[in-house]
C-alpha cells in the first residue's frame, strides 16, 4: 500500500475508460441468466433463500460504498435496514400502498435518516464512529417498540403484510415473482453503484478514505462526500430493507438487534471490503452458514462467525472476492501480483497531541 | 422527595458498575488508542465462570476472587494471542477482531451455559443496611467495592514501579522501550486488569439484570458513554462519568421519558458528547497534525 492511486485490494482504481472487455460482458450476461432460471430449478423455499440473498447483496453494496471505498466504519446499518422494512411494512399494511411503490420511499427516507446522521459522523473517525453507529444498532429494537408510536409499528407484535399477487397473469408463483423483481432491483441498484463508484465520484471516496488531508488539498469537498456518502450507503440499505419486509412478510423490533448489524459488517469483512462483487460472496454466506451450523447448536452460527472473522482478518484480508480475483490472474498468468495490504489501510496518518 | 433521593442513590450504585466497566475501557484505550466492543462480553463470560464455580460449591468471595484472577489471565492471553498480531492494523481491521470476540463470547457462553436466564447471589444481606430506607445492601456494597477496587488502582499505578512501568508505556511507547520497559507486556498486563476489573462489574451487575448470555449489552453501552463523558483517556474522568451517568439514567427513566427508552438515553448521550465536546469533561484535546 504505497500510493493513493492503489485501492483495497491492492487492485487499480476504477479507471477513467471503464469499457469492459467482452469477455466480462459475456459472463455477466451468463451470470444474470443463472440468476433468472434459478427459482425455476430449485423448491420454493430455496427460492426464498435466495430472495433473502439478493436483499443482502443490496445491503452490503450499500455498506460497502460507505465503509469499503469511504473508510467510514458502521456497525449500526441494520438500523437503517429497520426503517426500510418499518416504512414499507405501514405504507402497505396503514395506507394501503402497492408494494412495489414503498421501495423509493423506503429509499428516500433511508437517504434523509441516512445523511442526518452522516452530519455528526462527520466528526468521528474510526473507534467512535463504530462505537456511536454500534449504539444505535443496539438501541433501535427499543425505539421500534417505543409506546408512542405503537399506532403506526404494532409495537412488540410487529407488522404482518401480505405477499404480492402476481401481476399481469403470468403463469408463475409468487415466490418466483417476488424473487425476480427483487433481482431486477438488485440490477437496478448494482448499475447504479457501479456507476457512481467508477468514477470522478468513485475516485473522491477512495481518496478521502486514503488521505483526507490530500483529498481536500485536491479539492475534493470531503465533508459534503462523507455525509453524502452515509446517506447513499443508507439509501440502499433502506432499499433492501423494504424488499427484506415484503419477501419475509413480517417485521418485529426483534429481528432488527444489533446482531443484524454485526452480520452485515461480517459480510462485508468475508465478501471482500471495497470490492462490488464481494457483496454476493457476503450475502451467500451470511444466508447460508447459519442454516448449516443451526444443525450443530444454536449458538453455533455466531461461534463460526467468529472464528471466520478473525481466519479473514488475519488470513484473507480481501475477503472471497480478493481471494477470487488472485486465483484468477494466477490462472490468466497475470503473475503473483499478490492482493497485498490489510483491510482498511489508512496510510500516512499521524496524530498528535 | 424520598422517591427521588432513592432514584439517585440507586443510580449511584449503578453507576458505580458502569463506572467499573468503563474503566476497564479507558484502560484499553489508554495504551492502545482501541475501544474495546468486547469487553462487556468478556465480563458477561466473566461472571459465568464465577456462577460455576459458586454453583460448584466455593464460598462466594473465594470464587469472586478466583474469577478475577482467571479473568485477568484470560485478558493477557487475549491480548498475546488475537489483539497483538493487528496492534498497528487499521481500524476496521481491530474493530473487526473486536466484533469477532464479542460474537465468540457471547455464543460460547450461550453454548455452554445455555440461553435460560440465571439468578446470580450477591453476597450481602437481603435487609438494608443500618436499618436505611433509601438504598438496599447490595447497591450499597457496589458502591463499596468499586470505590475499594478504584483505591487500588489508584495506588497501583501510582506508587509501585510496574505501575509506573505500564504508564510509561502507554504515554510514550518508544521512549518506554529505550529504557528497557517491555511495552508489550505493559499492554497484555493492561488488557489483563481490564478484564478483571471487567469481572468485578460483571459479577456486581448480574444480581439486578440476572444473569443470561446477553446482560451486558445495555452496560456496555453505558459504560461507553461514562466513558465518553469522563473523557476517554482518563481513568477519573470516566469514573465520575460512570456515576452520573448511573444518576441521569435513573432520573431521566424515573421522571422525562420511562424505562422503555434506556438504551436511547445512552445513544442520545454517546453522540451528543462526540458532537459537542469530544474530549468529555477531563479528556486531552487532540489536534491532527497535518
Amino acid at each position: 500500500m504505497n500510493s493513493v492511486a492503489t485501492s483495497i485490494e491492492g487492485a487499480p482504481l476504477p479507471n477513467a475508460h471503464p469499457t469492459a472487455p467482452a469477455w466480462k460482458v459475456i459472463g455477466l450476461v451468463v451470470l444474470v441468466a443463472g440468476a433468472v432460471a434459478l427459482p425455476f430449478l430449485v423448491s420454493s423455499y430455496r427460492v426464498f433463500q435466495f430472495n433473502m440473498v439478493l436483499v443482502y447483496a443490496i445491503v452490503l453494496l450499500g455498506l460497502n460504498i460507505l465503509t469499503g471505498y469511504n473508510g467510514q466504519i458502521s456497525l449500526g446499518h441494520g438500523a437503517f435496514y429497520a426503517i426500510g422494512a418499518y416504512a414499507a411494512a405501514i405504507l402497505m399494511d396503514q395506507f394501503g400502498w402497492p408494494y412495489w411503490a414503498t421501495l423509493p420511499v423506503a429509499g428516500l427516507l433511508c437517504f434523509v435518516f441516512g445523511f442526518l446522521f452522516g452530519l455528526p459522523a462527520l466528526r468521528l473517525r474510526g473507534h467512535y464512529l463504530a462505537l456511536a453507529t454500534f449504539a444505535l444498532a443496539v438501541a433501535m429494537p427499543q425505539i421500534l417498540k417505543y409506546k408512542h408510536i405503537e399506532q403506526w409499528t404494532g409495537g412488540v407484535q410487529g407488522i404482518v403484510i401480505l405477499k404480492p399477487d402476481v401481476p399481469f397473469g403470468l403463469g408463475i408463483t409468487p415466490d418466483q415473482w417476488l424473487y425476480l423483481f427483487t433481482l431486477a432491483v438488485l440490477l437496478l441498484m448494482f448499475a447504479a453503484g457501479w456507476n457512481l463508484l467508477r468514477g470522478r465520484i468513485g475516485r473522491a471516496l477512495v481518496a478521502i478514505r486514503d488521505h483526507p488531508v490530500a483529498a481536500e488539498a485536491m479539492g475534493v469537498h470531503a465533508a459534503l462526500y462523507k455525509s453524502l456518502t452515509f446517506g447513499v450507503s443508507a439509501l440502499f440499505t433502506g432499499v433492501a430493507g423494504a424488499l427484506g419486509a415484503i419477501v419475509v412478510q413480517f417485521v418485529a423490533p426483534d429481528s432488527f438487534a444489533a446482531g443484524l448489524s454485526i452480520n452485515f459488517m461480517i459480510g462485508i469483512v468475508i465478501g471482500g471490503v471495497g470490492s462490488i462483487s464481494g457483496a454476493f460472496y457476503g450475502a451467500l454466506f451470511i444466508q447460508f452458514v447459519p442454516n448449516f451450523a443451526d444443525q450443530i447448536s444454536k449458538a453455533a452460527p455466531w461461534a463460526i462467525y467468529g472464528i471466520f472473522l478473525l481466519a479473514f482478518v488475519y488470513l484473507m484480508p480481501t475477503g472471497v472476492a480478493g481471494f477470487v480475483r488472485l486465483a484468477w490472474m494466477r490462472m490468466r498468468g497475470a503473475g503473483g501480483k499478490a492482493a497485498s495490504g490489510r483491510i482498511g489501510e489508512v496510510p500516512g496518518e499521524e496524530r498528535t497531541s | 422527595m424520598e422517591a427521588f433521593l432513592h432514584q439517585v442513590l440507586s443510580g449511584l450504585a449503578t453507576g458505580g458498575i458502569y463506572a467499573s466497566l468503563a474503566l476497564a475501557l479507558v484502560m484499553i484505550y489508554q495504551s492502545t488508542n482501541h475501544i474495546n466492543f468486547a469487553q462487556g462480553e468478556m465480563a458477561m463470560f466473566s461472571t459465568y465462570l464465577a456462577w460455576a464455580l459458586i454453583n460448584a460449591g466455593m464460598p462466594y468471595w473465594w470464587a469472586f476472587l478466583l474469577t478475577v484472577a482467571l479473568s485477568f489471565v484470560a485478558g493477557v492471553v487475549i491480548e498475546r494471542v488475537i489483539i497483538r498480531p493487528v496492534e498497528d492494523a487499521p481500524v476496521l481491521s481491530v474493530v473487526t477482531v473486536f466484533v469477532a470476540l464479542l460474537v465468540i463470547f457471547n455464543s460460547v457462553a450461550g453454548w455452554i451455559f445455555t440461553y435460560t436466564i440465571k439468578t446470580f447471589p450477591s453476597p450481602f444481606p437481603e435487609q438494608p443496611l443500618f436499618g436505611n430506607r433509601f438504598i438496599s445492601s447490595h447497591e450499597l456494597g457496589s458502591i463499596g467495592i468499586t470505590l475499594v477496587v478504584l483505591l487500588a488502582l489508584y495506588l497501583f499505578f501510582r506508587f509501585t514501579p510496574l505501575g509506573l512501568a505500564m504508564r510509561a508505556a502507554a504515554q510514550n511507547p518508544l521512549s518506554s522501550r529505550l529504557a528497557g520497559i517491555r511495552v508489550g507486556w505493559m499492554l497484555a498486563l493492561g488488557w489483563g486488569l481490564a478484564a478483571g476489573v471487567g469481572a468485578i462489574a460483571g459479577m456486581l451487575v448480574a444480581p439486578v439484570v440476572y444473569l443470561e448470555p446477553n446482560m451486558m449489552a445495555g452496560v456496555l453501552l453505558y459504560a461507553f458513554a461514562a466513558a465518553l463523558v469522563g473523557g476517554i483517556d482518563n481513568p477519573f474522568g470516566a469514573v465520575l462519568g460512570g456515576f452520573l451517568v448511573g444518576i441521569l439514567e435513573n432520573i431521566i427513566g424515573a421522571y422525562v421519558i420511562g424505562t422503555e427508552l434506556k438504551l436511547t438515553v445512552a445513544l442520545v448521550l454517546i453522540i451528543g458528547v462526540l458532537l459537542f465536546k469530544p474530549a468529555g469533561m477531563f479528556g486531552k484535546v487532540f489536534v491532527t497534525r497535518v
